[in-house]
């Protein structure tokens, strides 16, 4: 079975859509949105319109820190994601906001634990973002039964970690569209980057897709209107530091 | 594993005789089992003898290989058939290759001749280039694991111990430890380097020094102290054990095996253009030395070596691309000073975005010039004639940091001659003029440059003639004087 990972979509539907197409092109028969469905972009209705739709046909959705933030925003900014917020929050249906407070942290599909941030306590949002940080991770998933795969988003970046020789874990940098061997013997856990808002410095849109019985890892990148998505940001009065932010994909 | 018996079936292969019992394998001939034919060439099958659930180092090392096989390619490595998966019966089906594995030439008495070692050395270094433009590096070449085929190519065997930029590297490890075998491994992966593809030069250095001495230049040390000799010390020069070496022979092997990566050859294709033209090849004091190196520079080095640490390793395609062999096609009739002008322009932008990428000037000249007959037109007369117009329009160009070598060749078809020129030694760019020999750039017509163009293994680029200077200076002069004229 090829499950696709998506995650980070953050209200941009052209990125979306276009991950979509391209994981259905390569032949996905699953979907797992792992989370931050919404904040920072400016079509969060129609992305959850979208992520909605695939629910429907069975695609497994987390909650992330940025859904749980649109659906109770605090009053005042801390951060600047904060400020989008309460904007999405006020875009959102009732029944749009119902389904990102049911959504689960964590889901478990045959050998393969999902969750937004890390496994490691996922409702504090802890970012997997070295060597260290994704064995703590690492570590709490293999407490669960049968687990022997991580796989998760919240960087924004695409990392594969895995264990060489040696007692600790080692990170590699994937090249997008080359199928790794993730043999079952050996534990991985993954970060799949990015479909709303990359950071890496290339504007296209990130994702995975997870091939279970060839036990194969291939992180992808995908183009798409990226001015668009940039446009629409301006266009709604959001902070032009997010609508600069996918233009220049970092 | 358990030992296979003759003619059990696996997978839909039979198994023959076993060919060979290794510690950490056996290798049995295989045949498909439905009675499909056999894709063309015979088959073997490798069997590790552990399982990965034993967890030891040498299932590690064919998961590498496992990983790594399936996804080279050429003519340089054997063919790949199929792989059974790893955690239920781990085994791999490939092309068994015809050939004597390089020992045939270090156990059969006499050393080789010159020209063979040559030989030996340059298709080896063809065919790690092959697998360093494919992104990975062996990173345990020793003689067992290179197979010369009869037609005098190689092929490079077991690829347990490489590095594949495209894949997590299984051996890799914090602690970083030496992995590779004592006698052929290189200093950085003494300290725990992998992935840097002068590695492999370097191995090779020590195959050659073996081939042209019977010695090995650092022995086969057991302890870490004997290994990390190699970060530090030159081999004892090989001219020293062998009289008749010639000295750009000893240029190569030595400066193959220097002990910091950035002074080796900077890719395996530049060792292989050295290996087929010993001629171009620019001794130094390194090829002419005939004393082992002082105690004063050994002691320094070590001190240096002393905090040798571990430091990423350059991509192995983007390190080979980075320092090409760049090669310009000067015709030597009919060109106009801005052709010569405007080739030399290219060459100088090219070269300069690349330190220490390799030019080969090159020119083909028709087989009837030169004749046995006539001293005035020998062969070497008429060569040499060309090799000074080759250096005269090389002259102005700045080539401090770029080896340099120039090539007369003879042929009816210029077009084939350089695009040949091009794939026998791994060019990565062809310069040449657009209308050069004469003929104009045309439409319809197969031009030399347009032949080159459709059938060089390479980029090319054809450059169009800059304004010719006389032609701008009329006009300029014509331009004053319609100025000047009275309406």
């Amino acid at each position: 079975m090829k499950l696709a990972l998506l995650s980070d979509l953050h209200s941009n539907l052209g990125a979306l859509q276009a991950c979509i197409e391209h994981a259905r092109a390569q032949g996905a028969q699953r979907f797992a949105v792992l989370g931050d469905l919404v904040g920072y972009g400016a079509e969060p209705v129609q992305v959850l319109d979208a992520v909605m739709a695939l629910a429907q046909q069975g695609a497994i959705v987390l909650q992330g820190n940025h859904d749980a933030l649109a659906a109770f925003p605090p009053n005042e900014s801390r951060a600047m994601g904060d400020a989008t917020a309460l904007w999405t929050h006020e875009q959102l249906s009732l029944e749009q906001k119902r389904f990102l407070v049911g959504l689960p942290l964590t889901a478990q599909i045959e050998d393969v634990l999902l969750v937004h941030a890390s496994a490691n306590e996922p409702q504090k949002w802890r970012y997997v973002e070295d060597e260290r940080s994704a064995g703590a991770s690492l570590d709490a998933a293999l407490a669960l039964p049968g687990v022997r795969y991580v796989f998760g988003g919240h960087v924004h970046r695409q990392t594969l970690y895995y264990r060489s020789t040696g007692r600790g874990l080692m990170a590699f940098n994937p090249t997008p569209g080359v199928a790794v061997p993730t043999p079952r013997h050996r534990h991985w856990i993954a970060t799949v980057g990015s479909v709303g808002q990359p950071r890496d410095g290339n504007p296209k849109s990130q994702y995975a897709l997870f091939d279970t019985t060839a036990a194969q890892l291939t992180f992808h990148r995908v183009a798409y209107d990226h001015h668009a998505a940039a446009a629409a940001i301006r266009a709604a009065g959001l902070l032009e530091f997010f609508a600069k932010r996918l233009e220049d994909g970092r | 594993m358990k030992l296979l018996e003759p003619a059990e079936e696996l997978d839909g292969f039979v198994v023959e005789e076993c060919l060979h019992s290794g510690g950490m394998a056996h290798i049995y001939r295989v045949h498909y089992a439905d009675g499909r034919r056999d894709p063309g060439f015979p088959m073997v099958m490798k069997v590790p003898r552990m399982t990965p659930g034993d967890g030891a180092e040498n299932i590690v090392s064919f998961e590498v290989e496992h990983q790594i096989m399936q996804v080279l390619s050429g003519t340089h490595v054997p063919r790949f058939v199929a792989a059974g998966d790893l955690s239920n019966v781990p085994y791999l089906v490939m092309e068994y290759v015809h050939g004597h594995t390089l020992d045939h030439w270090l156990e059969h008495g006499e050393p080789p001749s010159i020209e063979v070692i040559a030989q030996l050395g340059a298709a080896m270094a063809h065919a790690v280039h092959s697998l360093h433009k494919q992104n990975a590096v062996h990173l345990d070449l020793k003689p067992a694991n290179v197979l010369i085929r009869p037609g005098g190519s190689a092929v490079l065997l077991d690829f347990g111990l490489s590095c594949h930029a495209h894949y997590p590297d299984l051996l890799a490890e914090q602690l970083r430890k030496a992995v590779g075998s004592p006698t052929w491994i290189s200093p950085e992966q003494v300290v725990g380097v992998r992935g840097d593809p002068r590695s492999d030069i370097f191995a090779l250095g020590v195959m050659l020094y073996e081939l042209a001495t019977g010695e090995t230049p650092f022995g086969t040390p057991q302890t870490d102290g004997g290994l990390r000799q190699r970060l530090w010390m030159d081999p004892r020069p090989p001219r020293m054990l062998r009289a008749d070496l010639p000295e750009w022979l000893q240029e190569v092997l030595l400066r193959c095996l220097e002990p910091e990566a950035k002074d080796r050859y900077p890719s395996a294709a530049h060792l292989a253009f050295d290996l087929t033209h010993p001629e171009q090849v620019k001794v130094t004091e390194r090829g002419r030395k005939l004393q082992a190196t002082g105690f004063c520079i050994h002691f320094k080095r070590w001190l240096r070596a002393a905090g040798r640490q571990y430091q990423p390793s350059p991509i192995p395609s983007h390190q080979a691309e980075d320092v090409p062999i760049v090669m310009v096609a000067i015709p030597h009739k009919d060109a106009t000073d801005a052709t010569l002008y405007s080739l030399r322009q290219a060459v100088d932008r090219s070269l300069g975005l690349r330190p220490g990428a390799r030019l080969a000037c090159v020119t083909v000249i028709s087989p009837g010039q030169s004749n046995t007959s006539s001293s005035e037109n020998s062969e070497t007369q008429v060569h040499r004639r060309y090799l000074t117009m080759l250096r005269e329009w090389a002259q102005p160009l700045n080539l401090d940091n770029h080896q340099t070598s120039y090539h007369v060749l003879e042929s009816g078809d210029v077009a084939q001659a350089l695009v040949r020129y091009a794939e026998g030694n791994d060019v990565s760019m062809i310069v040449m003029g657009a209308a050069t020999h004469g003929v104009q750039m045309q439409r319809f017509v197969a031009t030399v440059p347009i032949k080159v163009a459709m059938d060089a293994p390479c980029t090319v680029i054809l450059v169009k003639q800059s304004l010719p200077f006389e032609a701008l200076v009329d006009r300029k002069a014509q331009q004053w004087m319609d100025r000047d004229a009275p309406f």
